[in-house]
């Protein structure tokens, strides 16, 4: 098999190194990671907390504040470096360019505002299409918002603007606060950990949701999460990470056919999966290493069946082929 | 820059306690460290300047008030009033307000009833306006201004013991004294109260300050503590009248107020960082 | 706000309004002075005179009847006679408290312009060199005994530096012609600047010092809340909504951030009350606080009664007020 010419990435990160000063010193939260996400693609982004998941896609939008600090790499996206750039351009590109959902819209949506506000100060914000004067802006605002509220599949749209967070249902939450996201119809979209705070049946619908808008605006999604089984349903390709470091990389399907890493195939073997359900479940023992003064060799050797001499020295990222990757002395190109 | 700042607060709370405890043993030893008696009038030396000031006398550091007794002996006279009904005051309110406040949180009933009536129609009443109120009929003096303080006082510790309270009666080491069959006043005293003790320790500790602001606030309008005695608050209301030509009269006990209230309130807010963390911020 | 729930809280208001009147009825009655011998005492009255003053009074009756005539004529705005002015009490209460409002809403004012911008600085640049500033600045402000601080400020701007009034509440010279009693409204109702000028220079100096202790623990309220409110996720949810950091500030935050502030300012409004007197008279205010500290030495204690229910109804009803404020501010206790 081989690659196909690939059209320039809509985001690229390049050895990005993010660390947060604390107590107990330096805590290299993210540690070399690099990633691209190309135009219409979903990505998926799967670690436990702490593997620096989260923070890699703060950093993208600019939310790193002290103690963190971007320590080291570039950001690319649309063409330039968002690392180091100025607070008001970085300003204009939030929630216009890219986008982003939190894990639990009761917490992420404020709790003293209407819906309506808060949905429409970003197209009050960013939208330059809007007609001018402030009356007709504010009803052209308030128009997009409800179209926004009834793509996103909120009954009565046009009702619910001037109603507070706590009237809606867990899901018309989640639905809400993706139409805040996607109301100035981003680039891309990153959804850190959309599903977690939901019962299992929403989960499927706000899934299925923020597949069909994709197709619909032609946006590119990034899946923060650490359940593999979503990943597998909605990604086209999938980075596993672990203590801050990408641990493998690849087209999902074969990721999870076939893991190149220790820790994904430990992954896969905790989870359940549908078509398996008689294996049986068999968590990874150990613990996530402390991020403070690491060890040299890889991360996951004190957690690994497979440890080897060579685990103990700095192991780098291996290209696989078929544009795989994976971060293990063990790991051979596919024949 | 960061390692001052983690020190400071520890050092400076240090030195605050230490403040504290140095007008404690100032008001204690107040007879062997005056050094003049602080009712003595001597109209030769009225309103004479503080020792450094040309015309001023070392022999009386900060200087002599209208009638001419020493300031410094009546301000370290005046600790021991500020103290005294300080303490008295935040005991005896704390006195009644465990016992109002677990009776009310543990038993509840017409007793919580009753309780939470009262410091309702208490809690009505700026605190000032009340007692005010109560030394316009009782008439000054230290004792019924240590009334007039407690009457309102114990409301705040009795709040904090009834909340603190409710949440105890639902813990297991109080079920489980209650499914041992110990009665009521048992479990209050032995099960409830040693757990609640902290933050009443911790609100007694600010209150103190409070108290002794209120202090000198009543005798500075004349119906506190009576003339000759002492206090803080009546001599800055003596030396009202003579601003013009001798800021000292008023500048040094009201000093002495804010130093020892300061000291009170940097060394309870230690205390209470220490005691219970969800205060920090 | 639900109907239901604004009958509650009024509902709630009838007995601590009757239990703070027993309680200045009862401070007034069991004292061991008769009202009726204070009156004549220096006019060497027979025994007959005094028991038929005492009748006119009304003391030869029981308490409870006493009490019930007390409440009745209250609530017709009846207090009897002022003792030392030989006028109604209501009358000289009357003349008098327009001042004392005026003082106490520029005080509130001073302390809620001082305390909600530096509450909400100190939490934004936490730990720096003005978080410091603030919170030493706030344990001064809660330890100063306000008598002694009003008389340093006039020692330095009113006696040393000659550039405020030492002392009343206007210049003869500038009186504007009475409609309110407000000098301030007065002023511009009849459009005098040099009266209104007059008037806040001589309101500027009572107004710090009543409300320095106010905002001192309205600052450190509003710091705690805002830095409790900036960890929420609603806060980074609308920076990543790319929104600008006033109005993320500015509304986002301090819109939940002055719940408690509100709360507290309530209760701190006894403070101001109490501390009317205090300043009243360091300052030869010619407001009620100055008043009553005057009646009581001449033990014209029906004024004093009076005065004191009428401070305690004020705060209950400041409270009541506040409550209901809260629940506007806060949509979640709407319902």
């Amino acid at each position: 098999m081989t690659d196909h010419p690939m059209p320039e990435p809509l985001l690229s990160i390049t050895d990005l190194r993010v660390a947060f000063a604390t107590r107990g010193g330096l805590v290299r939260a993210v540690d070399g990671v690099s990633l691209e996400v190309r135009a219409g693609e979903c990505l998926g982004i799967v670690g436990e907390s702490g593997s620096g998941k989260s923070v890699t896609f703060a950093s993208v939008m600019g939310l790193i504040r002290p103690p963190g600090r971007i320590e080291g790499g570039s950001i690319r996206f649309g063409g330039r470096d968002l690392v180091g750039l100025d607070p008001a351009a970085y300003r204009r590109l939030r929630g216009r360019e890219i986008a982003m959902t939190l894990q639990d819209a009761s917490t992420s949506l404020n709790p003293a505002l209407t819906v309506g506000t808060q949905i429409t100060e970003v197209l009050l914000a960013h939208a330059e299409d809007l007609p001018a004067g402030h009356g007709p802006r504010r009803r052209a605002a308030r128009q997009r918002a409800i179209d926004m509220m009834r793509l996103v599949g909120i009954p009565a749209a046009e009702g619910r603007l001037d109603d507070y967070p706590h009237q809606f249902s867990g899901g018309m939450r989640q639905r809400m606060m993706i139409a805040i996201a996607l109301s100035c119809r981003p680039r891309l979209l990153i959804a850190d950990e959309p599903t977690t705070a939901l019962d299992v049946t929403i989960q499927a619908q706000v899934l299925e949701l923020i597949a069909g808008i994709r197709a619909t605006l032609g946006m590119s999604v990034v899946l923060i999460t650490h359940d593999l089984g979503v990943v597998a349903e909605y990604c086209d390709r999938v980075a596993v990470l672990y203590a801050g470091q990408i641990v493998e990389s690849g087209p999902t399907a074969q990721v999870i056919a076939a893991p190149r890493h220790p820790y994904t195939a430990g992954l896969l073997r905790s989870v359940p999966v549908l078509s398996d359900l008689d294996r049986p479940i068999q968590p990874i023992p150990g613990q996530v290493p402390d991020l403070v003064d690491l060890p040299e060799g890889c991360r996951f050797l004190p957690r690994c069946a497979l440890a080897h001499a060579a685990c103990h020295a700095a192991v780098p990222m291996r290209g696989l082929g078929a544009g795989r990757a994976a971060r293990c002395v063990l790991a051979e190109a596919a024949p | 820059m960061r390692r001052l700042g983690n020190l400071l607060p520890g050092k400076l709370a240090k030195l605050a306690a230490a403040a504290v405890l140095a007008f404690v043993l100032m008001a204690a030893a107040a007879p062997l460290l005056a050094p003049h008696d602080p009712a003595a009038t001597d109209l030769f030396r009225r309103l004479q300047p503080p020792g450094w000031m040309a015309e001023g006398d070392w022999a009386y550091p900060l200087g002599c008030d209208a009638l001419g007794r020493d300031i410094l002996s009546r301000i370290i006279y005046g600790a021991r009033v500020s103290i005294f009904i300080g303490v008295v005051v935040v005991l005896i309110a704390t006195a009644i307000g465990i016992a109002a406040g677990l009776a009310a949180g543990y038993l509840r009933g017409w007793v919580d009833r009753v309780v939470s009536g009262l410091i309702d129609i208490l809690l009505g009443f700026p605190y000032l306006i009340f007692a005010v109120g109560l030394m316009a009929m009782m008439g000054p003096g230290v004792l019924n201004m240590v009334m007039a303080l407690a009457y309102k006082e114990w409301v705040v510790p009795a709040r904090v013991v009834r909340g603190e309270t409710l949440a105890a009666r639902e813990t297991e080491y109080v079920e489980a004294a209650r499914a041992m069959g110990a009665s009521s006043t048992y479990i209050m005293a032995r099960e409830v109260l040693p757990n609640i003790l902290s933050p009443v320790i911790v609100v007694a500790s600010v209150r103190i300050a409070q108290v002794i602001i209120l202090e000198a606030s009543l005798s500075f309008l004349g119906l506190g503590v009576q003339p000759p005695t002492a206090s803080w608050g009546s001599m800055v209301a003596d030396g009202r009248g003579y601003i013009l030509d001798a800021w000292w009269v008023s500048t040094f006990p009201g000093l002495a107020i804010l130093l020892l209230v300061l000291s009170i309130n940097v060394a309870s807010q230690a205390v209470r960082d220490a005691m219970d963390p969800r205060f920090h911020d | 706000m639900r109907p239901a729930l604004l009958l509650q809280r009024l509902l709630h208001l009838v007995p601590v309004l009757l239990g703070v009147t027993v309680i200045v009825f009862l401070m007034m009655s069991l004292t061991p002075g008769d009202p009726a011998e204070i009156m004549l005492a220096n006019q060497n009255a027979t025994p007959e005179q005094v028991a038929s003053l005492r009748h006119d009074m009304g003391l030869d009756r029981s308490l409870p009847v006493r009490f019930a005539s007390f409440v009745g004529n209250a609530l017709r705005g009846d207090f009897g006679q002022s003792l030392f002015h030989r006028r109604p009490v209501a009358d000289v209460i009357a003349e008098r408290l327009p001042a004392t409002i005026e003082l106490s809403a520029a005080a509130l004012i001073f302390a809620l312009l001082v305390a909600i911008p530096l509450g909400v600085v100190a939490a934004v640049h936490r730990g720096g060199i003005l978080d410091r500033l603030a919170t030493v600045g706030s344990l001064f402000g809660v330890s100063l005994p306000g008598f002694w601080f009003g008389i340093l400020l006039l020692l330095a701007f009113a006696v040393n530096l000659r550039l405020l009034p030492v002392s009343g509440a206007i210049d003869f010279a500038h009186q504007p012609p009475t409609v309110t009693g407000f000098l301030t409204i007065d002023s511009l109702l009849s459009g005098r600047l040099d009266s209104l000028g007059n008037a806040l220079a001589h309101l500027l100096l009572p107004a710090v010092t009543l409300g320095l202790p106010m905002a001192a623990i309205l600052m450190r309220v509003t710091r705690a809340s805002m830095l409790e409110v900036l960890r929420q996720d609603y806060i980074t949810f609308a920076e990543a909504k790319g929104l600008s950091r006033a109005r993320i500030l500015a509304l986002h935050a301090l819109k939940n951030a002055l719940l408690p502030t509100v709360t507290v300012a309530a209760i701190e409004t006894g403070s101001l009350l109490g501390g009317n007197m205090v300043v009243e008279t360091v300052f030869g205010w010619p407001g009620l606080g100055r008043l009553v500290v005057e009646s009581i030495f001449v033990r014209n204690y029906p004024l004093v009664q009076a005065a004191v229910l009428l401070y305690a109804v004020t705060y209950v009803l400041v409270n009541f007020v506040a409550d209901l404020l809260y629940t506007v501010l806060n949509p979640k206790v709407r319902m």
